[in-house]
């Protein structure tokens, strides 16, 4: 039991500093950037818009496409090579199942959200940053949604329950860490998102989830101001 | 039982905007539980027992009797294929044009690829597949000019209670202008003037949720555009 105090100072509860702003983009349907700490995330939306090739679409229900990407000197060690890997495709993948649970596109048969998450610096929970980043967007951009969606790292470190673990806590070697980004919906508190890596106890894992409740119902209200700001006199 | 907002208010998708069923979800909203949630980012509008929402932002979606601006992008056996600014394309058949057209003439001759055209939403069916007309006065083909494009959902503010805003931004910079519900406005005149007017019509999008745009946009127009956009 050596992990006495944050790495950074904070408390085991507290994220880092967090900023959130609508409308960043110009060109897109929807923009936001999403900044926690050091990792800083761009959201574009563009859509709904016309799919091609043809057998993508779905005639039921419009579509949600995520596309995640850490630009070359956004990391801490080398240089990321520019363009899709098996990491990005993954997250890609996640962030579309957290945020297509919430997105109603029954209104738009056919046609595709593209959603283009860019993130110019990390340090980890870039896939949280990316989910909230993007759910800011997308309600920027008009698209019909159910609720909103937040997410955020909860672990362990040691023996303490921790929430949002920067890059140095991930990597702390004196005891067993666990890193376990949760995507919350906002008024349900369903979870659309829930992976780790590390290891915990079922007693954990539970407070875990608890502490992840709370933090995300914060990180809600700033995504929702955000939002307010941008048309505020 | 209470209402936690006000009409006008801004709210944002997942906010709480009832409790209880002394209230009813109208559009954009839902209800969930007891609850009543925005589903959209948008200004609420309290009506009687009715909570509805005014959506600020979004992609236009095409229904029927709306007159838009679009372009010509394709030409097939029987018409125009047609961007909207939308995620649907539409189709202008040839019969749907106010001159006959024989069956074995070129289209071209009537409209190219490239054209701009002002058009009317004659169908629209459920897997949004839209038919579009142009045999109505005041359909044509816009020729020069250049075209902008706004948030949908600002147009009503920028053609204003029976045209007033769209007339006074005529006349204060003698350009025509003509705007579509799609977000599509067309604007022909002097370059100098073309200018004033696009800044105009930017303005009235940027501020379109804001009250005294009338007065505004006269002070703007008459100083030349010069107090910022």
């Amino acid at each position: 039991m050596v992990y006495k105090k944050r790495l950074d100072g904070r408390g085991w509860e507290d994220t880092r500093p967090i900023e959130a702003k609508a409308g960043v983009i110009k060109n897109a349907d929807g923009s936001a950037y999403f900044k926690i700490g050091k990792t800083t995330a761009y959201a574009a939306v563009y859509g709904p818009r016309e799919l091609y090739p043809r057998f993508l679409q779905n005639p039921k229900t419009g579509i949600l496409r995520c596309f995640y990407n850490m630009m070359p000197f956004s990391g801490m060690g080398d240089r990321v090579r520019p363009g899709a890997n098996r990491r990005s495709k993954e997250i890609s993948m996640v962030m579309e199942k957290a945020l297509g649970l919430v997105v109603d596109l029954h209104d738009y048969p056919n046609s595709t959200v593209d959603v283009f998450v860019e993130l110019s610096q990390t340090d980890a929970g870039s896939r949280c940053a990316a989910i909230c980043a993007a759910a800011i967007a997308l309600a920027d951009a008009g698209i019909d949604m159910k609720d909103m969606v937040s997410a955020v790292a909860v672990g362990k470190i040691d023996d303490k329950i921790v929430a949002d673990l920067d890059y140095h806590e991930e990597a702390y070697e004196e005891g067993p860490v666990a890193d376990i980004p949760v995507a919350m919906l906002y008024n349900t508190k369903e979870i659309t998102l829930l992976q780790m890596d590390g290891e915990v106890s079922k007693e954990e894992l539970l407070n875990a989830l608890e502490l992840a409740k709370r933090v995300t119902e914060k990180i809600a209200q700033i995504q929702i101001k955000a939002l307010k700001e941008r048309y505020a006199p | 039982m209470s209402l936690f907002v006000n009409t006008k208010d801004i709210v944002a998708p997942g906010e709480a905007l009832a409790d209880g069923m002394d209230y009813l979800p109208g559009a954009f909203t839902y209800r969930q539980g007891k609850k009543i949630l925005a589903k959209r980012l948008g200004l609420v509008n309290v009506e009687g027992r009715a909570i509805k929402l005014i959506p600020l932002s979004g992609r236009y979606l095409p229904k029927v009797g709306d007159t838009i601006i679009v372009e010509v992008f394709d030409i097939t056996m029987s018409g125009w294929l047609v961007r909207t600014n939308s995620a649907y394309h539409a189709m202008l058949s040839t019969k749907d044009i106010s001159r006959f057209v024989r069956r074995d003439e070129d289209l071209t001759n009537y409209f190219d690829i490239g054209d701009c055209l002002r058009v009317k939403i004659v169908k629209v069916t459920s897997q949004n597949l839209v038919d579009v007309s142009m045999k109505e006065p005041g359909l044509t083909k816009l020729s020069g000019g250049k075209i902008i494009k706004v948030n949908p959902h600002k147009v009503p503010r920028i053609i204003g209670k029976q045209g007033s805003m769209v007339s006074l931004i005529k006349d204060k910079t003698n350009c025509l202008i003509s705007v579509g519900q799609n977000g599509v406005v067309w604007i022909k005149g002097k370059p100098d003037e073309e200018l004033l007017a696009i800044n105009a019509v930017k303005k009235i999008e940027a501020e379109a949720h804001l009250e005294g745009l009338t007065e505004k946009m006269t002070q703007f127009l008459s100083n030349g555009g010069k107090n910022g956009i």
